[in-house]
């Protein structure tokens, strides 16, 4: 007998799962038409390998993975490939991702199993299997699996049935009638990582899956533990506490201490993917909450998350909303079109009755109920604080990103403060400004790469003309040409100075002042180019005439604008600094051949 | 007397090695560049857009390391970069000065594909080589490196880019700030 840990905190919400675990688990329906997203998991986007109007058989490729972290999406059933196109996303921001739409033909045409005989090959090859099986965790975190599975030397292998969500059964459903299946899954995980222990934790509300999962894993060495019910005992981290006492610290994974957790649904499809060598084109989903029919439906992936709820009740109302995910760290989805995807463990259809509106927030007391119950040992009314006055740094040295978002803050607050909101928004905000400085830096890098190689083309330009030049002019002494600049150039950089001064002024007449000499004073680059320079200033001119705001108009349109002395001035200066500038450019370019570049 | 004699010696003596050892000490860990405009340089938004008056952020950056500049010159920074380098300088953050350019939101250059001539001169004047294409061949700006200084706006002889906001996705969303709403009785 295993002896059990606890975690810190923890709460006990209402259960509601006896709604949906009585009946078993039933094949949802062929929708019209399935919306495939193509980032079914962490990380890359699948690359589409099919095209618009394809007609592609069950459990065909229609997505290979792209980099490191990606994973591969199939065809739940056969059909025609109607669109690759943006379409809402199972997401809290309702915003629209690359996803493929199929149109079911009610064809049988059906991809051969691909199963692997995994003992026999070489662990690479395995991985690569999965990858391509599309096998992500299916707990919610749709981490692929494959990267998880790397690693040698592991010492548990934790398995994850605790399923402590409330409303949530599908993993109760799927160890009551698919025990054999998990532990074959859990035996592979097993035999891929070589762990040496493997625990099953399963919370002690759900006595049938329990007594399911011992029965299968009888004689096979597998540990099936019950565990107290006690929300969030289903986290990764918090299970592993349970079962095996070690606290996986902050900034680090559980990996690295040897410890490795899989959900019972990820095992399952696991074992599907490389003993019937089926890609993962469904998955157990809990329709429950104001349906008529509650229960658990195997639904295709893309799915229509609206039209799936229908079917466990015609005409369910949607005005209140539909959760996807649990009650506590799940979302209202803002869009009923999105189809389904690997990470919707459950829907609930909300209702006034079920799911009362939050009353107003009342201001925090500081009665510290919520950093009882945090199963991180955070304080979380003082991140609520630095979140709220938007002192974002102070909050990430708080811990902020080890809260897990589990909700038993917002749900023991007596002032009904919405606390994992305000998490949210601060590790969004945080976010953004870790990309706005990696954007910074690689910015920072190819502005200087750009330095770089204009520096570089200008040298190399003038070391071919030095190279050309003794051909041209075999005369010429060394002496000589170093002092004197040649004349193609000198004429050819006048020339140009003299363009870019007449441009300049022209743009002075047909400017309002205020652009005018906004426009006409050189930025100050300190380029050598100087010719170029006021052909850009010229330009800039132009662009300011052309584009001058309505307000500057009427200056523009009253008295013809006579170029004031004061504006032909600053022209004419412009244009002999350009002049200057080519000479000196031309002087240059003259003496480079005393220091050959390579 | 002799004592005298030995303290002054002593004293001569050690002060030749300790400045000797200063000297190597000066020659050996010498700090190249500036480390000062370095880190201003790591707190500026890098968008190369010459707001401020300088020719590119490293240039501002060592402008206010020798004092020329002030802090409160680079817009795309915000307030948030004044405060960041308030902090950094030990000095009392400041607004942005009356008329001068004014924050604003982020967005990225966007090329209307249908009226780009090839031309290549937001090319030349995009200064973190965002914007791809050749001569007469129809340019597009990456997006991802786009800074949005709006450098390129100016030379386009047809004046097909534009300024918008910067694309959302799910991996770049953020959550907004909780609003509760006001409860009417």
């Amino acid at each position: 007998m295993t002896s059990l840990f606890r975690f810190h905190g923890g709460v006990h919400p209402p259960e509601h799962k006896a709604e949906s675990n009585a009946t078993p688990i039933r094949p949802a329906p062929v929708p019209p038409l399935l919306h495939i997203a193509l980032g079914q998991s962490v990380g890359n986007a699948a690359q589409p390998c099919v095209s618009v109007g394809d007609t592609v058989p069950a459990g065909a490729c229609l997505g290979r993975a792209e980099g490191r972290i990606s994973v591969a999406v199939h065809a739940p059933v056969a059909g025609v490939v109607r669109a690759i196109a943006p379409h809402p996303f199972a997401h809290p921001s309702g915003l629209s991702v690359p996803t493929l739409t199929l149109e079911p033909n009610g064809s049988t045409a059906t991809v051969d199993p691909q199963p692997l005989a995994w003992q026999s090959a070489d662990p690479r090859s395995v991985l690569a299997h999965l990858r391509d099986q599309g096998v992500v965790g299916l707990g919610g975190a749709v981490f692929p699996t494959h990267l998880k599975l790397g690693g040698t030397g592991l010492d548990t292998l934790v398995v994850n049935g605790a399923e402590c969500e409330p409303y949530l059964t599908c993993d109760d459903r799927l160890m009551r009638e698919r025990a054999q299946d998990i532990v074959t899954g859990i035996l592979i995980a097993a035999g891929l990582t070589h762990a040496r222990r493997i625990l099953v934790g399963i919370e002690d509300n759900k006595p049938e899956a329990l007594a399911a999962m011992q029965h299968a894993a009888s004689g096979s060495g597998i540990d099936v533990v019950a565990i107290p019910t006690l929300y969030p005992s289903g986290g990764a981290k918090q299970l592993i506490r349970i079962l095996t006492g070690i606290e996986v610290p902050a900034g680090t994974r559980s990996s690295d201490l040897g410890v490795q957790c899989f959900n019972v649904a990820t095992l399952y499809t696991l074992a599907q993917a490389l003993h019937q060598g089926l890609p993962v084109t469904r998955r157990i989903v809990t329709l429950t909450g104001a349906v008529a029919e509650p229960g658990n439906v195997e639904a295709l992936i893309g799915s229509p998350i609206g039209w799936l709820l229908n079917t466990a009740h015609a005409g369910y109302c949607t005005e209140y909303g539909v959760i996807v995910g649990g009650p506590m760290m799940g979302f209202t989805l803002p869009d009923l079109n999105a189809g389904l995807t690997k990470a919707c463990n459950g829907l609930i259809a909300k209702s006034p009755t079920l799911f009362p509106p939050r009353p107003p927030a009342l201001p925090c007391i500081r009665c510290g109920d919520c950093a009882r119950v945090c199963p991180a040992e955070l304080q979380p009314m003082d991140l609520f604080w630095l979140a709220k006055a938007r002192q974002f740094d102070r909050a990430q040295a708080q811990h902020l990103f080890d809260c897990i978002e589990c909700g038993a803050c917002s749900y023991v607050c007596p002032s009904q403060i919405p606390l994992v909101d305000y998490y949210r928004f601060a590790k969004g905000e945080l976010w953004a400004a870790d990309r706005d400085k990696k954007a910074a830096d690689r910015a920072r890098q190819r502005h200087l790469f750009r330095e770089h190689r204009q520096a570089r083309d200008k040298a190399e330009k003038a070391a071919r003309f030095a190279a050309a030049r003794p051909a041209a002019v075999p005369l010429a002494s060394a002496g000589g040409s170093a002092e004197q600049p040649p004349t193609p150039t000198s004429s050819d950089a006048a020339k140009q100075a003299a363009i870019a001064a007449a441009m300049a002024r022209a743009a002075a007449k047909t400017t309002p002042p205020s652009a005018a000499s906004a426009a006409v004073e050189p930025p100050p680059i300190p380029s050598p180019d100087e010719a170029k320079r006021a052909a850009i200033a010229a330009a800039m001119a132009r662009a300011a005439a052309k584009t001058a705001p309505p307000s500057a108009v009427p200056a523009a349109v009253e008295p013809p604008p006579i170029p004031s002395p004061d504006e032909a001035k600053r022209a004419a200066i412009a244009a002999a600094m350009a002049r200057a500038a080519a000479k000196t450019a031309a002087a240059a370019v003259a003496s480079p051949p005393e220091s050959p570049t390579p | 007397m002799s004592t005298l004699g030995v303290a002054l010696a002593l004293m001569a003596g050690l002060a030749v090695l300790l400045g000797a050892g200063l000297g190597f000490a000066s020659v050996i860990f010498r700090v190249e560049g500036d480390p000062l405009a370095d880190k201003i340089d790591a707190l500026l938004p890098q968008t190369q857009c010459g707001q401020c008056g300088y020719p590119g952020c490293r240039p501002y950056a060592n402008a206010i390391a020798s004092g020329q500049a002030d802090i409160n010159q680079c817009p795309p920074g915000g307030e948030d970069g004044i405060r960041k380098l308030a902090d950094l300088l030990g000095v009392e953050p400041k607004p942005f000065a009356e008329g001068a350019p004014q924050p604003q939101a982020k967005t990225v250059a966007l090329i209307e594909e249908a009226d780009c001539i090839g031309c290549t001169l937001c090319i030349q004047a995009c200064p973190v080589d965002a914007i791809l294409g050749a001569s007469k061949q129809m340019h597009t700006i990456l997006t991802r490196e786009c800074t949005g200084c709006a450098l390129c706006i100016a030379p386009c002889p047809v004046d097909c880019i534009r300024m918008v906001p910067p694309p959302v996705t799910p991996d770049t969303w953020k959550p907004r700030y909780p609003v509760i709403p006001l409860v009417m009785k």
